[in-house]
C-alpha cells in the first residue's frame, strides 16, 4: 500500500480557501445579527470619571451601548486543567469597572444594525478620566524588576547547575553582552473576530481561536454557563502565531453583547485594536555571559532575561530556557525578571521564549566565536551535548551535527572568507552567518473519533483546530494511511468544542498529540470491522486470522491472497449499520507536571478512555517509557546577505534552514511552515517594532504600514531541508511539531551575517539601515 | 466614517460646481481618502466622483511638453514610454512607490494630494495641528523616527510621503487648475506649502478647484536621471530618505542639475542650493558630497530620526554618482 504521511500532499482544504468559501468566524451570519465595535481607552492607567454615550446612542442604528455601568457580571474563570483555557488577562474581566491598566483598554462596546453603524457611533462615545502617572518603559524601569516563580503552566524558569559565578572568574576566554529585542505583534491575517448567538441559556459561538476547547470553556466558566450549554466552533482560522492561544476580550465581550441586545453579535476587531486588545510578544533585554577554557569548551553560560508584564496578570517571555539545554556546560544560570508595565499583558508569540531567547544566544556564540578565533560551526561542535545536562536526560532524538553539515554545503560555508568586512560586490558587502534552531517537542493528550459509513467513507472527529498550518490535510494523511482508505474517501473534521477534546494549538503540539489519538482510533475502526468479517460466516474472509487480513483502499483482503476479500461496505451493508464507530485517547504529555494530574473525564471522554483500554495502539503508544527522554527539536540556520555598505539597507540572498523534526508528516506543508518561520526571522531581524508613544505609553504604530512585515521583495532563496528521521519515543508517529522551530535561529543567523558582512555587531533589534550607518 | 453624499460627476464644470460645498471632496482612485475617511480623518459630506471626467491622457505638445491628465493612473504614467525612456527619474519613482495594485488604482491628481502618514495625524485620539488646527503637535516630543528633518515647523514635522512628487519637484512641473472662475497654472514649487504655522493648509490649491493636468516641460538631458530610494523593507514602505537627481554632463563639467529629496522634508523638498553647487563645477565625487552637504545644511534633527540627515545625503550622493556616471 501506498503511504501518505510524508507525501507532499496537497492542501485537502485549499480550494475552499481560495476560491472564498472557507468560512471564518466572522462569515456567519446568524438572522437579525447586530454588531459590535469596541472602544478603547485613550489612557494609560487611571479610572473613568464619566463616559458620555448620549451623542452615541443617538447615532443612526444604534442598538445599545455597553459599558462597565450595564454589563453583565463576570466569573473569575479557574482552570487547572492545562487544555482549560487562559483568559489572557486574570485580574481584568472587560467592562467590570472603572479602572484603567493601559491604553487601548476596552472601556465601552457600541452595538448597532450594520458595522458601519456601530463603528461610527464608537467615535461619538466620549469619556473623561482622572488620569494616574503611567509606568511603560522597560529600560527606565529595570530597578522595579522581580523574580517571577514561574512560566506558563507552572514552567521552570529560574535554573541553575554548577557553580556559574566561579566558572566565569576562572574562564580564560570571557564574553559579556546585552541583547534587546523590540516589542512584536503576531498580525494574523484574520484579525480577532467572534459571532455569538444566545438560544434562552445556550450559547453558540463562532471565534477565531487556536483552542476550541479552551475557548468554549473559559466562556461557560466566566459567563457562568454549564459548559454543555456551550458551543463553539472555528472550523478555519487565518492566522494566530499565539495571539489566539490565550481567549482576549472581544470573544467574551460579544457573547455579554449579545446578551444584552438579545440578539446575535458579531465583533470583529480593527487592525488597530490587535496592537492593543489582543497581546503581544514582549520587549526583551537580555544579558549573556558566556566563559570557555582556550579550546572554546564552555564551563559557564549565562542567561538572564528582563522583559514585561502587566498589573493585570503575569507572563513570562521564557527567553533563557533553551539555552539551558542547548550546549554542554558544567556551570549554568537561567534567570528570569519581570517589569509590571501599564500595557496589555504580553503573551506567547511564534516559538515563546526561544525566537529572542535564541537571537540572545546564539548571537553571542558567534561574538565568542570571533573572539576565540574560531569557525562558529566549530565552536558549538566542541560544545555539543548528547543530553540534556539540566534535566539530565537523553534526547529522544537529535541529529544536529548532520543538520550542520548539510547546511553549510548548502550555503558554500567552506568556500567563504571568514574574515569580517572581507567580501565586497559593487556597493554591497556580503556574509554569511549562521545559528543553532531548537524548540521543544511537546505533546498532550488529545481524544479522537473515527467513523466509517457503509458507502466506504469515512470520517475523523477532534476538538482541536487548523489555524492555517495545514492540520487538516496532515490529519487526513494519518486517518486514511490507518484505515486503508484513498485520500478523498477520508473526511477530518476539526475546530468544534462538540467534538472529541483535542490539544490546543500552542506549543508545536497538535501533530504529535492530535496524530496518534486519530492514528488509534482510526486503527481501532479497521480493526472492529476485521474483526466482524471474520465472524461472519458470510465473508469470503470468515475465520482467518487477523494478522493475515490487510487493509488496503477501502477493501480488506489476505495479504498472501489479494482476490480474497470485501469492501468495507459489503461487511457494513451485511450488517445493516448505519456506521462504525471507535473512540480512542491517548493520554501522554511530555511535560510532567501535566501527566501526574490528567483531567476528570466524563462523557464522551470517559468512553473514550474505556474504549482504549483494549485498543493496541493506545496501550503501545501509552506504555512507552518516556521518562528518561528530554523532548527537543533542532536545525542549523544559515544566510548569505549583502549589506549596502553606505545606505545600511540589508538584503537576505539565501537562507538554508535544516531541520531535525522527526517524521516529515507532509513536505509541502512543513516546507510552509518553516519558510513561514523564517520570514517572521527576517522581519524581527531587520523591521519589526511596536513602538509606543515616550510621553502617555501608548501604541503609535498601529497598522500595517506602520508597523512593517516583510514584503515579497525582501525574500530571498530559500533552501529547506529535512533530516526526516522518524522520533520512535515521542510517539508511534513519529513527528515532532514544527510550527514554531521556523523562527527560532534565523534571527541570530541573520546579525551574525550582517556582521560578516560589514564588522558591525548590532545588538538591539531590528537592525534597520539607521544602525548600519 | 460619516455618512455622506456621493455625486458623480460628467465634466469638468459638473465637478466643480458639486465641489464647490463646504465639506466636499473630490475622489479619483480614493487610494488615500478613503482609509482617512475610514478612520474620520477626512470627513467630507459630499464626495464627488471625478472618474468619468476626460482627463485620463497623456499627451505631447508642439513644443514637446508632456501633458499628463489627473486622472491618468500612476502605473499608466511610469510605463508610458516618453517617459520611461526620456524621463526615467519619474518612472524610477513612480515605481518605488506604494504596490502595484495602488499604483493601478492612483491618479497622478490624487497623488500631489496625499497626506502624510505621520502616526499622530492618524490617531484621532492625539493631538495633531494637521488634523485638528491648535490641538498641538504630538510628533516633535513624541515619537518622530519617520519624521521631517527639512521645512519643519514648530508647529508639525509630517513628512510629505509621495515619491512621485519628488521627480516632479525635479522636474520642474506645471500643475492646471481648473475652479469657478476659470483655469490658472501653478509652478510644481509654489504647490505645496511648508506647515509653517497652518499645517492644515498643504497647497494652493483653493477649495472647489479641480486638478485637471501636470505638465512635465522638455528637459532633453533628463534621459540622464534617476530615483533612489530608501527604506526599511524592499517594497510597500515610504521613504527614509529618497532623491530624484538629473545632470547634464558634458566635458567632465556639470551644465545643468537638478536635485530633489523625499523622505525628509515636509514637502517634495527641491534643492536649489545642491544645484548651485552642481551647476558648473567638476563631475566627481567631491562635487557631489559638497552638493550633499548643502542640500541637508538647513535639516533639523528631532529625537529618533537625526539619522535621515547622514542618510539623505548618502542617498544623495549615490543618487548623483549614478547619474553622473551614465555614459
Amino acid at each position: 500500500m501506498n503511504e501518505l504521511v510524508g507525501k507532499p500532499v496537497d492542501r485537502v482544504d485549499g480550494r475552499l480557501k481560495v476560491t472564498g468559501t472557507a468560512n471564518y468566524s466572522a462569515e456567519y451570519y446568524p438572522k437579525n445579527v447586530a454588531y459590535g465595535v469596541i472602544v478603547e481607552s485613550t489612557i494609560a492607567k487611571g479610572r473613568i470619571k464619566n463616559i458620555d454615550i448620549t451623542t452615541a446612542g443617538k447615532a443612526p442604528g444604534v442598538i445599545n451601548i455597553m459599558t462597565y455601568k450595564n454589563s453583565m457580571n463576570l466569573h473569575f474563570p479557574q482552570s487547572s486543567d492545562p487544555g482549560g483555557g487562559k483568559y489572557a488577562e486574570k485580574d481584568l474581566l472587560p467592562l467590570q469597572n472603572d479602572r484603567i491598566f493601559y491604553g487601548g483598554q476596552a472601556i465601552a462596546v457600541v452595538i448597532a444594525e450594520t458595522f458601519e453603524q456601530a463603528e461610527q457611533a464608537a467615535m461619538l462615545v466620549t469619556a473623561d478620566y482622572e488620569k494616574d502617572k503611567p509606568v511603560f518603559d522597560l529600560e527606565k524601569n529595570v530597578e522595579k524588576a522581580y523574580k517571577p516563580v514561574a512560566g506558563l503552566g507552572g514552567s521552570q524558569i529560574q535554573m541553575t547547575r554548577g557553580n556559574t559565578e566561579a566558572a566565569l572568574q576562572n574562564a580564560s576566554v570571557k564574553l559579556e553582552e546585552t541583547y534587546t529585542t523590540p516589542v512584536y505583534h503576531h498580525n494574523a491575517m484574520e484579525p480577532h473576530a467572534t459571532t455569538a448567538e444566545w438560544n434562552g441559556d445556550q450559547l453558540m459561538i463562532y471565534d477565531a481561536t487556536q483552542s476550541v476547547m479552551g475557548s468554549k470553556n473559559l466562556m461557560a466558566a466566566m459567563l457562568g454557563v454549564e459548559p454543555e450549554k456551550v458551543r463553539l466552533v472555528a472550523l478555519f482560522i487565518g492566522g494566530g502565531f499565539g495571539s489566539k492561544g490565550f481567549s482576549w476580550p472581544n470573544t467574551v465581550l460579544t457573547a455579554m453583547a449579545a446578551k444584552l441586545v438579545n440578539r446575535p453579535v458579531k465583533l470583529v476587531l480593527k487592525r488597530q485594536q490587535m496592537f492593543t486588545n489582543a497581546g503581544r510578544r514582549t520587549q526583551t533585554i537580555q544579558k549573556i555571559s558566556l566563559g570557555t577554557d582556550n579550546t572554546g569548551k564552555l564551563n559557564a553560560i549565562k542567561h538572564a532575561t528582563t522583559s514585561e508584564s502587566s498589573f493585570v496578570d503575569e507572563f513570562v517571555e521564557p527567553a533563557g530556557v533553551a539555552t539551558a539545554m542547548l550546549y554542554s556546560c558544567a556551570n549554568a544560570d537561567i534567570n528570569h525578571s519581570l517589569v509590571r508595565l501599564n500595557k496589555g499583558t504580553p503573551c506567547p508569540t511564534r516559538a515563546p521564549g526561544e525566537a529572542p531567547g535564541t537571537y540572545a544566544i546564539e548571537a553571542a556564540m558567534d561574538e565568542l566565536a570571533y573572539k576565540l578565533n574560531m569557525d562558529p560551526i566549530q565552536l558549538r561542535l566542541v560544545n555539543y551535548n548528547e543530553k540534556d545536562e539540566q534535566k539530565n536526560q537523553q534526547f529522544s532524538s537529535k541529529n544536529l551535527k548532520e543538520c550542520y553539515q548539510r547546511g553549510a554545503d548548502a550555503i558554500g560555508w567552506a568556500q567563504r572568507n571568514p574574515k569580517p568586512g572581507s567580501i565586497r560586490e559593487g556597493n554591497y558587502l556580503v556574509g554569511y552567518g549562521m545559528a543553532t534552531a531548537t524548540y521543544p517537542a511537546n505533546r498532550s493528550a488529545s481524544t479522537a473519533k473515527a467513523v466509517l459509513f457503509p458507502d466506504g467513507h469515512a470520517e475523523i472527529l477532534c476538538g482541536t483546530q487548523d489555524i492555517g498550518t495545514g492540520t487538516y490535510t496532515i490529519m487526513t494523511q494519518v486517518a486514511a494511511d490507518a484505515l486503508g482508505l484513498p485520500i478523498e474517501k477520508v473526511k477530518v473534521k476539526l475546530g468544534d468544542s462538540s467534538y472529541p477534546k483535542g490539544a490546543n494549538s500552542g506549543g508545536s503540539q497538535v501533530s504529535a498529540s492530535v496524530g496518534p489519538a486519530i492514528r488509534a482510533a482510526a486503527l481501532g475502526a479497521k480493526s472492529k470491522l476485521v474483526k466482524m468479517a471474520i465472524a461472519d460466516a458470510g465473508s469470503p474472509l470468515h475465520g482467518q486470522k487477523e494478522e493475515t487480513i490487510i487493509a488496503d483502499n477501502g477493501q480488506l483482503h489476505l495479504i498472501n491472497q489479494p482476490d480474497k476479500g470485501e469492501t468495507y461496505s459489503a461487511i457494513l451493508n451485511r450488517h445493516g449499520l448505519d456506521k462504525i464507530e471507535v473512540l480512542a485517547t491517548t493520554n501522554v504529555s511530555t511535560r510532567q507536571q501535566q501527566e501526574a494530574n490528567p483531567a476528570a473525564k466524563t462523557g464522551a471522554e470517559a468512553q473514550a478512555a474505556q474504549e482504549s483500554k483494549s485498543n493496541p495502539a493506545v496501550q503501545e503508544d501509552e506504555h512507552t517509557d518516556r521518562k528518561p527522554y528530554s523532548f527537543h527539536s533542532f536545525g542549523a540556520q544559515f544566510v548569505k546577505l549583502r549589506v549596502d555598505a553606505q545606505l545600511g539597507t540589508v538584503h537576505i540572498d539565501k537562507i538554508v534552514s535544516v531541520m531535525d523534526v522527526g517524521k516529515v508528516m507532509n513536505l509541502k506543508t512543513a516546507k510552509n511552515q518553516i519558510m513561514g518561520g523564517a520570514i517572521f526571522g527576517i522581519g524581527m531581524a531587520l523591521m519589526e517594532e511596536t513602538a509606543y508613544d515616550p510621553n502617555d505609553g501608548r501604541v503609535v504604530t498601529r497598522d500595517l504600514a506602520q508597523y512593517l512585515v516583510p514584503v515579497h521583495a525582501d525574500m530571498p532563496e530559500f533552501d529547506i531541508q529535512f533530516i526526516d528521521k522518524p522520533d520512535t519515543i515521542i510517539s508511534p508517529i513519529g513527528a515532532r511539531g514544527i510550527g514554531e522551530i521556523g523562527i527560532t535561529g534565523i534571527t541570530a543567523a541573520i546579525v551574525n551575517a550582517i556582521y560578516h558582512a560589514t564588522g558591525k555587531r548590532v545588538r538591539n533589534l531590528p537592525v534597520t539601515p539607521d544602525k548600519l550607518l | 466614517m460619516e455618512p455622506f453624499k456621493f455625486i458623480r460627476a460628467q465634466d469638468n464644470n459638473n465637478a466643480i460646481a458639486a465641489a464647490a460645498v463646504a465639506d466636499a471632496k473630490f475622489i479619483a482612485g480614493g487610494t488615500n481618502i478613503i482609509d482617512l475617511m475610514k478612520l474620520n480623518i477626512e470627513k467630507p459630506h459630499q464626495v464627488v466622483d471625478i472618474n468619468a471626467l476626460k482627463l485620463d491622457k497623456i499627451e505631447t505638445l508642439s513644443n514637446g511638453t508632456i501633458r499628463i491628465g489627473a486622472l491618468v493612473k500612476n502605473s499608466d504614467l511610469a510605463y508610458h514610454p516618453n517617459i520611461s525612456k526620456n524621463y526615467p527619474v519619474l518612472s524610477e519613482a513612480l515605481l518605488s512607490g506604494a504596490s502595484a495594485q495602488l499604483r493601478n488604482m492612483a491618479s497622478v491628481g490624487g497623488n500631489l494630494l496625499q497626506r502624510t502618514r505621520c502616526p499622530y495625524f492618524y490617531d484621532t485620539s492625539y493631538p495633531c495641528n494637521k488634523r485638528e488646527p491648535g490641538s498641538g503637535c504630538s510628533a516633535i516630543n513624541g515619537y518622530n523616527r519617520n519624521n521631517a528633518v527639512l521645512g519643519t515647523s514648530d508647529k508639525c514635522i509630517a513628512t510629505h510621503p509621495s515619491d512621485m512628487c519628488v521627480a516632479m519637484a525635479a522636474l520642474g512641473a506645471i500643475i492646471h487648475v481648473q475652479g469657478a472662475k476659470g483655469m490658472r497654472s501653478i509652478p510644481f514649487a509654489d504647490f505645496h506649502l511648508l506647515p509653517g504655522k497652518t499645517p492644515s493648509i498643504e497647497t494652493t490649491l483653493k477649495h472647489g478647484e479641480l486638478i485637471t493636468a501636470v505638465d512635465i516641460p522638455v528637459m532633453s538631458f533628463a534621459v540622464k536621471s534617476h530615483y533612489l530610494k530608501v527604506r526599511d523593507r524592499a517594497s510597500y514602505e515610504f521613504a527614509l530618505a529618497s532623491a530624484a537627481v538629473v545632470l547634464d554632463v558634458q566635458g567632465g563639467r556639470i551644465q545643468h542639475a537638478r536635485v530633489a529629496l523625499g523622505g525628509v522634508g515636509t514637502k517634495p523638498w527641491r534643492s536649489t542650493v545642491a544645484e548651485k553647487v552642481l551647476t558648473g563645477a567638476l563631475n566627481n565625487e567631491q562635487t557631489y558630497r559638497t552638493a550633499a552637504e548643502a542640500a541637508l545644511s538647513a535639516a533639523k534633527p528631532y529625537t529618533h530620526n537625526a539619522f535621515k540627515i547622514e542618510l539623505a545625503k548618502r542617498t544623495l550622493v549615490r543618487a548623483l554618482t549614478t547619474v553622473g556616471g551614465m555614459s
